[in-house]
């Protein structure tokens, strides 16, 4: 099988599709003549030409707007944005007139957009750059949210979320833009919202999506190195549609349950996984739910700092040692 | 009240400007002409039974009456083929009239009911009509703006015919959206004629008390984009003319044109705007006796010979039998039933059939 990075995965999910669909248009800050901020969109121009790979002005309102528009009118437009922190740029271009058209015009009107980009900190610049809007996100019906992890699960949700027919806020990782993994040969999809288990366990369930999810493997291998105990990791790979029955199953095998996100903790993902399961899983719980989420302060800048702020390997550790207390 | 500066368009104009001679006015039919007075009257009794429903209680919400700006979109809309598309803020029911939607579905919006255009999701400020090429309807001032260039990019992109008309009120022009709108537009060569409906206030605020610079449209040449001024937006035939050379150039060059259009409305913002604190009666009353849209072209189509006294009563009469029949047809339909406030919200749950995705996608039960 061949390996490819999590950069590649995303790149050959577009050109897949851009090969398939000719309603499909790449549109973002720098993803021609540039390659993409982060090299994701390389040589899809000189690929595709550019009628379907265009660079936009820094303009996140006006093409995030332009992408939603083109949409209603029948293309398939992934948008990015160079990093998922500018949404709040174009908030009301997203989460009303993205999710709200096909509700407020009674089903006439769809809105088959993916934006996409990386969510994510630990990257040393600051709090306007490391915003992680997934729980902002999934808050508004009409919105899918997805989160790939691994190379795998970014080409075949990449693709999925192209092929969907309602709008796909498709949040990245540019820490995990190298990693490296299999994929099979030829076409796959991975349907949104389906959990994978990372690593089987009996102790003790880890929940999340994203990075974190790498971490919580680095955390899982320590815990059984140094105590014996053996962790589950879920990755949720898609928060909304979310894949209740793989939460609640690994809540069933373990009886106790650490969530992990890079969210502040207020609303987090968090948040509403603890929610559903004291509402479905009560009788299976022998400890209080906790999670770990980043420090609740804006992403601070310190490189050493921010690496305990956001979820590492040992606070993940630490906290899991705190349920099974 | 307006300022406006010469637009490179009106200096090709002689002084003599008459839109009557415009050739898009010339060719214009007594039934074709009849028609267009028809449908400035059809909107006019439909938003006064509005108001009247509103006062009765049977309307909740916002109501932003277009009484006053007839002229605007019916003359917009008459010069437009099937091709074209049509995208506005939240003063939208002349809109939806002008483009075909019946006053049934649009009054049983008002009212809430299953029947209204979007079975009662949306209410006035949200009107679609697809089917019609009309994308709304929209509620936040200028957020329709990069949608409506987002219509025109799509056009293009597919090769097909066409133009977008993406109106907007004055008070949107300070947007950042539709500066972004309008860079992205002329970058690339976009048809959409961006359409500023001016009537003077931007809510409760004038335009001097809220735009620097005089015309609004004159932005536009920053962007070393086309911009026209129709300063006699209650004339309908202006209105057609400045409306047809914007849109040819969008059809026969593929380039963009800001319009603004001095118009004025008679009501408040809307109807909950007691209408006290901002302007004085005595401009509302010289605009109605002066300007009112439906009576300057009733008058002149009255000197043309093409109008008369008994047409007028037909007219007016069929238009508020209508705008009645309407009420009684919203006051009868039922409401959307609980299990309808979930539906419409993702394509996939309403196409079960096609659904690839899994997982649980609403999280209240």
């Amino acid at each position: 099988m061949p390996v490819i990075t999590y950069r590649e995965a995303l790149n050959q999910a577009m050109a897949e599709e851009l090969e398939r669909d000719p309603s499909v248009v790449l549109m973002g800050e720098e993803v021609g003549q540039f390659h993409g901020a982060y090299k994701v969109s390389e040589g899809l121009l000189a690929r595709f030409g550019p009628k379907r790979v265009i660079d936009t002005p820094i303009s996140e309102a006006g093409f995030i707007g332009l992408g939603i528009g083109a949409a209603m009118l029948g293309l398939r437009p992934v948008m990015e944005l160079m990093f998922w922190s500018f949404y709040s740029v174009a908030f009301d271009q997203i989460f009303n007139n993205a999710a709200n058209i096909r509700y407020m015009s009674g089903g006439l009107i769809n809105c088959p957009i993916v934006i996409r980009g990386p969510a994510n900190g630990g990257t040393n610049v600051g709090a306007t750059h490391s915003h992680t809007p997934e729980a902002i996100a999934a808050y508004h019906p009409g919105i899918k949210v997805v989160v790939p992890s691994t190379a795998y699960d970014a080409k075949g949700l990449l693709k999925s979320a192209i092929r969907d027919n309602d709008p796909v806020m498709f949040m990245e990782n540019t820490i995990l833009y190298n990693d490296k993994g299999e994929i099979p040969e030829g076409e796959y999809l991975v349907p949104l919202g389906q959990a994978a288990l990372r690593r089987e366990g009996r102790d003790i369930s880890i929940i999340g999506h994203g990075r974190p999810i790498q971490m919580a493997l680095k955390a899982a291998a320590m815990l059984e190195e140094k105590h014996n105990i053996k962790a589950e990791v879920l990755d949720l790979r898609s928060i909304r549609p979310l894949d209740e029955e793989a939460i609640l199953a690994t809540v069933r095998k373990t009886n106790r349950v650490l969530i992990v996100e890079e969210n502040k903790p207020f609303c987090g993902i968090g948040a509403q996984l603890t929610y559903l399961i004291q509402d479905k899983g009560f009788d299976h719980l022998d400890a209080p739910v906790k999670r770990l989420t980043s420090m609740d302060a804006p992403a601070i800048y310190s490189k050493p700092l921010e690496e305990q702020q956001i979820p590492n390997p040992q606070r993940i550790f630490d906290a899991a040692l705190a349920v099974l207390k | 009240m307006r300022k406006h500066h010469p637009s490179p368009a009106a200096s090709q104009d002689s002084p003599a400007y008459d839109p009557r001679q415009a050739p898009i006015n010339g060719k214009l039919g007594p039934d074709e002409k009849i028609q267009l007075y028809r449908d400035m009257v059809r909107i006019r009794r439909f938003e006064e039974r509005c108001l009247r429903s509103y006062q009765q209680g049977r309307i909740g919400g916002f109501l932003h009456l277009y009484t006053g700006q007839e002229s605007v979109v019916v003359g917009a809309n008459s010069v437009l083929s099937r091709h074209d598309h049509m995208i506005t803020a939240y003063r939208d029911h002349g809109h939806a009239l002008a483009v075909g939607m019946g006053m049934n579905e649009l009054m049983a919006e008002l009212y809430g009911k299953y029947t209204g255009c979007s079975k009662g999701k949306g209410g006035s400020m949200h009107f679609f009509d697809p089917t019609r090429n009309y994308w709304g309807g929209h509620g936040i001032v200028g957020g329709q703006v990069p949608l409506g260039t987002g219509l025109a990019f799509a056009i293009k992109y597919k090769g097909i015919k066409g133009a977008s008309l993406t109106f907007m009120g004055d008070g949107a022009v300070n947007q950042g959206t539709v500066h972004e709108a309008c860079n992205i537009a002329a970058l690339w060569s976009l048809p959409v004629v961006f359409i500023i409906e001016n009537n003077g206030y931007s809510m409760g605020t004038s335009q001097e008390r809220s735009s620097a610079g005089g015309s609004l449209a004159r932005r536009a040449a920053a962007y070393a984009m086309a911009w026209d001024v129709a300063e006699n937006g209650h004339d309908v035939y202006e209105v057609r003319d400045k409306v047809d050379r914007a849109l040819r150039r969008a059809h026969d060059e593929s380039l963009p044109t800001v319009l603004e259009i001095d118009t004025y409305r008679y009501r408040g913002h809307s109807v909950s705007d007691p209408d006290t604190t901002y302007r004085d009666k005595k401009e509302i009353e010289e605009y109605k006796r002066t300007k009112d849209p439906i009576m300057v072209f009733q008058n002149a189509l009255i000197a043309e010979g093409v109008l008369s006294d008994a047409q007028i009563r037909t007219i007016d009469e069929a238009a508020r039998r209508e705008a009645e029949t309407s009420a009684n047809y919203a006051e009868q339909s039922p409401y959307p039933t609980v299990e309808d406030i979930k539906k419409d919200v993702y394509w996939e749950e309403d196409n079960p059939q096609d659904k690839k995705s899994q997982g649980r996608i609403f999280f209240d039960e």
